[in-house]
């Protein structure tokens, strides 16, 4: 499994776009997984009581999934310095988020690379944008 | 809320300001650990070798497995108490209940910055000391109105090396009354199309007629004079009278914009609405479609067509015609 040099990528590359099919397996166990036990995510009925059809993704599933989309592209030699998100509208069961990125800056002090990114659904749109900084070999 | 009951709100409420979170730094219950990384990894579809795969790990530059950075927040979390008893008090939850004792009961998370320092690795353990950082003053947004609060946190381990540290952004606001009287109900996702035309006296009959297919332009009966968007009276000669032609919807790229932020739901992107002269002579305002942006110029010939944009929506869409886009 490789690794891109620091060397090999350029301001302005796009990475590979990443659908996500959004499920309420992924919303509940997502909040599970990181140990976010608010009923929000995981009750249907307290969801419908804050005015939404159904549970909702928790920022910290969010926020994984803005990791996994860059180094994913990235390999596994990378090492993550920073992760930067802000959050929109909400990820519902029923919807695909499409997470798009593109490099926006390098720092030759730190190797880093800073990867902005964004997730849209297909029906609110924007649920979340932010940049990710790996720094690479 | 009167000036004076927010002032003595605002008063109290500020006093948080550079509280504690937790009397002590608070440690994880577990220490960094496989089982939960495996789980993390396996909902959020991380494949990443150097989280689950001991054997590709101990060849790589690090030697050893780690922890998803992005999961340094979930060690320290208080878990399933939340939902069974509800969250246990600390500097937070007493700031939190100071709001919604308030009618600030809305509860947003907007933000989150993290920075990383060293990767945590099985084994180790992790402690959070957090405080409340900053209260914004009072802001009035979409959501409603309320306060932006940030939390600072430190993530340290065992040997008290700093691993990061973290904003948390939170919106407090009091919330819309329909939310808390209507629950929202099992159901499809209602998806959003374009803003809605409104549609009065005078000018209903030239919707109508785009839903059914024909861009009419009126004309003055007195003087012929055409013109758009519809409105009662003729500005040539003060008449009422007017009937209406139908546009072949010829015409070219007088100016345009490409709409970028904040992108609205309901509309599909690239979006170009340009000014277009008709062959007819007036203008009109519409999407132009089915090239690249940057081929899209002052002066370009197009020609349009009435179509279906979304479930809701006939609108004239506007095409290159060949040979004129670049
Ligand atoms: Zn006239």
């Amino acid at each position: 499994m490789n690794t891109f040099n620091y060397a090999d990528v350029k301001v302005g590359d796009k990475l590979p776009a990443l659908e996500i099919p959004i499920t309420a397996s992924l919303i509940s166990c997502g909040a599970l997984a990181t140990r976010d036990f608010e009923p929000c995510h995981h009750d249907k009925s307290v969801a419908q009581g804050m005015g939404l059809t159904d549970v909702f993704m928790n920022i910290l599933t969010s926020q994984a999934l803005m990791a996994r989309f860059v180094t994913d592209w990235s390999g596994p030699e990378a090492v993550m310095k920073g992760l930067k998100v802000k959050l929109g509208a909400p990820n519902v069961p029923g919807m695909t988020m499409t997470v798009s990125g593109e490099i926006a800056a390098k720092d030759d002090a730190e190797n880093s690379v800073t990867v902005e990114v964004t997730g849209e659904n297909n029906i609110w749109g924007m649920h979340m944008s932010g940049s990710v900084r790996i720094a690479l070999p | 809320m009167t000036p004076e009951e927010k002032k003595a709100f605002e008063d109290e409420l500020y006093t948080y300001v550079g509280k504690a979170i937790y009397s002590a730094p608070r440690k994880g219950y577990d220490d960094v650990n496989t089982a939960m990384i495996r789980q993390w990894s396996e909902v959020m579809g991380d494949k990443n070798p150097a989280y689950n795969d001991s054997e590709w790990a101990a060849k790589s530059q690090r030697g050893h497995t780690i922890a998803p950075p992005a999961m340094m927040y979930a060690w320290t979390q208080e878990g399933y108490k939340v939902a069974s008893e509800g969250r246990p008090a600390d500097g937070q939850v007493e700031m939190v209940q100071f709001f919604d004792r308030h009618g600030f009961s809305g509860s947003l998370g907007t933000n989150v910055d993290q920075e990383y320092f060293v990767e945590a690795k099985p084994g180790d353990s992790i402690f959070e000391e957090s405080i409340i950082d900053s209260i914004s003053e009072q802001k009035s947004t979409a959501r409603g109105i309320g306060y932006f609060f940030e939390t600072y946190a430190k993530f340290t381990n065992q040997d008290g090396v700093l691993i990061g540290t973290q904003r948390f952004r939170v919106f407090k606001f009091i919330p819309p009354v329909e939310a808390a009287t209507a629950p929202a109900q099992d159901g499809a996702l209602e998806v959003p199309t374009r803003a809605v035309s409104p549609r009065g006296q005078d000018n209903k009959w030239w919707w109508d007629a785009c839903d059914e297919g024909k861009i009419l332009i009126q004309r003055c009966q007195n003087c012929q004079t055409l013109r758009h968007p519809p409105r009662p009276m003729c500005g040539e000669c003060q008449s009422t009278e007017w009937d209406s032609i139908e546009s072949t919807l010829d015409g070219e790229v007088y100016s345009f914009v490409e709409m970028h932020h904040p992108k609205f739901p309901g509309y599909q992107y690239p979006l170009v609405v340009a000014v277009i002269d008709l062959a007819e002579g007036t203008r009109i305002i519409a999407n132009v479609v089915g090239c690249e942006v940057k081929d899209i110029h002052i002066g370009m010939k197009i020609k349009g067509k009435v179509e279906q944009v979304d479930p809701k929506t006939m609108l004239p869409q506007f095409y290159p015609v060949a040979g004129s886009a670049a």
